[in-house]
């Protein structure tokens, strides 16, 4: 009886004091909106086991690097992988978080989800305004059996500066030589032809409106709003659908082993079953901290979301990295950081 | 003994006076200060933020020179970069917005002050305020969700064929056959998107209608009774005392109010960002996508590194720039009218 009072009464204490009781210790992101749901609901997870709080603002990647590199935040996120240069500047590292697909997204009478071949050749040309008609015979060659209506293509892309439009033009770029040397690859760049629309939404939207239009999103944005997508051919020359599996097998097969710092933008990716278009934030990190109990919170909570943070992101539509890149991640940790 | 007994008053008095009117005069001397302090804190606040801008866009100017100002390229991948495209729009859109704003609010005002019955005149006024409170990002959902579609399916396609050289349904009308240019300002690439300057000029109309007639509602109830009541008695009509008393009343308050709004559709992002096509192309046309220089700084800040950032530093400056030229044009013209009834 005696016991209960005493454990109720330490209960009572507990709540009251909260997080002091355990000491907890608050850490700070900031960058990308890209990972921002799957870092927040790993986050609510992690605060329930540990108490420690993951603060996480979805500034943009230009301004998480801007503050990674002040040494206002304990980790930046970026869409981007800094260049070594960078890297060896400031003294920080990098490494990969969660893996997410990318997938152009039409508007087409007629044209189910999945149904609609394209390869990268010719979504280059569609976005670079050459191939401007959907009967033109570079399209039609790929899709015998589906219905091409002779309506003029238009293509929608991001306004805001943007990981999304840096993963897909980088891919555009390994695909064309053209687009490589005109348009090249950046969160923002001067596009040959189109609209632009603001954020994922506002892509998915205008792509609703007009018909005949071709954009690109997240995954998850298509999925939920049920816009039709098109398959890809991937640079195994297999025809690929947008899905966790695929996107993973991109993480998977792509060069890691030859990337210094996780330096690689995986688009492309060699795998067979890898769909084209698969991106990833970085996290971004001092190599020698400049808070160490910070940073030790930091990669637990990052092996916290490796090792049981699978399901979160897959009911968001992110796919986690592959066992094979999260012990080369947590190697890599061990090799390069507190030195 | 009257002079003795004012004698021996007088210096008392004559102190407590002095003393008074010397405290009067130090704390006239402090609020006097402090008045000029806070008219000065305005001043320097709009001198610190134009040089603040003008100083990180200094690589920007220093890089592109005066082509910054005549150039249309907007290319972040090889770090090209001209305001031209996002002045236009930001002009452009606020123009429209105005054309379309003052008329209606000088219509709303009307009605509310001079014709409206009384019970009608609480309701109406408040819905106009209620308007001004919205955030702008709801009026961008609102044009990106259903103003621009409806624009898409009835207004665009109609103008398209009725003034373009390019029309939806294949023939181009008599007027675009007989008037040189008009096709230029209604051309479009896209006739079944909504999104465009006009429908960013739309959204922002409706954004600066409660700004402009609420000003004017109220300066037009600031006209004294006895004024209107005498045009009244000498047979004057309702539209006759409103154009002849009570606009050159209040002409000076009405413009205030009309760039109050002028200033918000300037300046406005959130909304512009969405129905607006954000796209870098030159073009004359109202029906075609542009940028403004809000929502190119809102779109692309938060990424921008570099020249790139440099450059959106730089469009800000300008937009101090063009709203003091749009507002000195409108003071001068304001002089010109005052003269010329010979005020």
């Amino acid at each position: 009886m005696f016991t209960r009072k005493l454990r109720i009464a330490a209960l009572v204490a507990a709540s009251l004091f909260g997080m002091s009781a355990v000491q907890a210790t608050d850490i700070t992101g900031a960058g990308s909106s890209f990972v921002y749901p799957v870092l927040s609901k790993w986050s609510a997870k992690y605060a329930e086991t540990t108490g420690n709080k993951i603060n996480y603002q979805s500034v943009g990647s230009g301004a998480g690097i801007a503050q990674i590199k002040e040494g206002t935040i304990d980790f930046g996120a970026s869409d981007a992988p800094l260049s070594s240069e960078d890297l060896t500047k400031f003294g920080l590292g990098q490494f990969p978080s969660v893996v997410g697909g990318i997938v152009p997204i039409v508007n087409l009478q007629g044209v189910t989800a999945g149904q609609l071949k394209l390869t990268g050749p010719v979504l280059a040309d569609i976005f670079m305004g050459k191939v401007a008609r959907w009967n033109d015979p570079a399209i039609a060659a790929l899709n015998p059996g589906v219905k091409l209506p002779d309506v003029k293509v238009t293509v929608v892309h991001r306004s805001d500066g943007s990981g999304t439009s840096f993963n897909f033009t980088n891919y555009l770029s390994k695909v064309s030589n053209e687009w490589a040397s005109k348009v090249k690859f950046g969160t923002a760049v001067d596009w040959p032809t189109g609209v632009g629309g603001k954020g994922n939404e506002g892509v998915s939207q205008y792509v609703r409106q007009i018909p005949g239009s071709i954009g690109y999103v997240e995954y998850a944005y298509a999925k939920k709003n049920k816009i039709s997508y098109a398959q890809m051919q991937n640079a195994a020359g297999k025809w690929v659908q947008p899905t966790a599996e695929t996107f993973g097998a991109a993480a998977a097969t792509a060069d890691w082993a030859s990337a210094k710092d996780f330096n690689l933008i995986m688009t492309n990716a060699a795998g067979d079953q890898a769909w084209p278009i698969t991106a990833t934030t970085w996290i971004i990190m001092y190599k020698k901290s400049k808070n160490p109990s910070h940073t030790k919170v930091a990669f637990d909570f990052f092996k916290f979301a490796f090792d049981k943070g699978q399901a979160d992101a897959a009911s968001l539509d992110y796919v986690a990295l592959p066992t094979s890149l999260t012990q080369k991640i947590q190697a890599y940790w061990n090799s390069d950081f507190n030195k | 003994m009257h002079a003795t007994a004012s004698n021996a008053a007088t210096p008392l008095e004559r102190s407590a006076g002095t003393g008074r009117a010397a405290k009067d005069a130090r704390n006239d001397l402090i609020f006097g200060g402090v008045l000029k302090a806070c008219a000065l804190i305005v001043l320097l606040s709009l001198i610190g933020a134009a040089g603040s801008t003008l100083w990180l866009g200094q690589d920007a100017f220093r890089t592109f020179g005066w082509g910054f100002l005549t150039s249309a390229a907007w290319d972040p991948s090889n770090d090209q970069y001209g305001a031209l495209v996002p002045i236009m729009g930001t002009v452009g859109t606020a123009f429209i917005a105005l054309l379309f704003a003052v008329p209606i609010s000088f219509g709303i005002a009307l009605f509310l002050t001079e014709i409206a019955p009384q019970w009608l005149r609480g309701p109406v006024a408040s819905a106009i305020e209620l308007l001004a409170g919205i955030p702008s990002i709801i009026y961008g959902m609102w044009g990106l969700f259903i103003f621009a579609p409806f624009v898409a399916t009835h207004i665009k396609p109609w103008l398209m064929n009725n003034f373009s050289a390019d029309p939806p349904d294949g023939q181009v009308s008599w007027l675009v056959q007989h008037v040189p240019f008009i096709a230029k300002f209604f051309s479009s690439e896209y006739p079944f998107f909504g999104a465009g300057v006009l429908t960013a000029g739309l959204v922002l109309a409706v954004m600066i209608i409660p700004f402009i007639s609420s000003v004017m509602r109220e300066v037009f109830q600031t006209v004294p009774t006895r004024l209107k009541e005498s045009a009244y008695a000498l047979g004057s009509s309702t539209w006759e005392v409103v154009w002849d008393i009570v606009v050159p009343y209040t002409r000076t308050a009405v413009i205030g109010g009309v760039f109050l709004g002028l200033g918000r559709a300037l300046g406005e992002t959130m909304a512009v960002a969405f129905v607006l096509g954000n796209t870098f192309k030159f073009s004359l046309s109202f029906l075609e996508t542009g940028s403004s220089i809000a929502s190119t700084i809102a779109n692309q800040f938060g990424e921008a590194q570099g020249l790139q950032r440099s450059a959106l530093m730089a469009i800000a400056f300008l937009l101090f720039v063009v709203t003091f030229i749009v507002l000195l044009i409108a003071r001068l013209m304001l002089r010109r009218l005052a003269t010329k009834e010979g005020n």
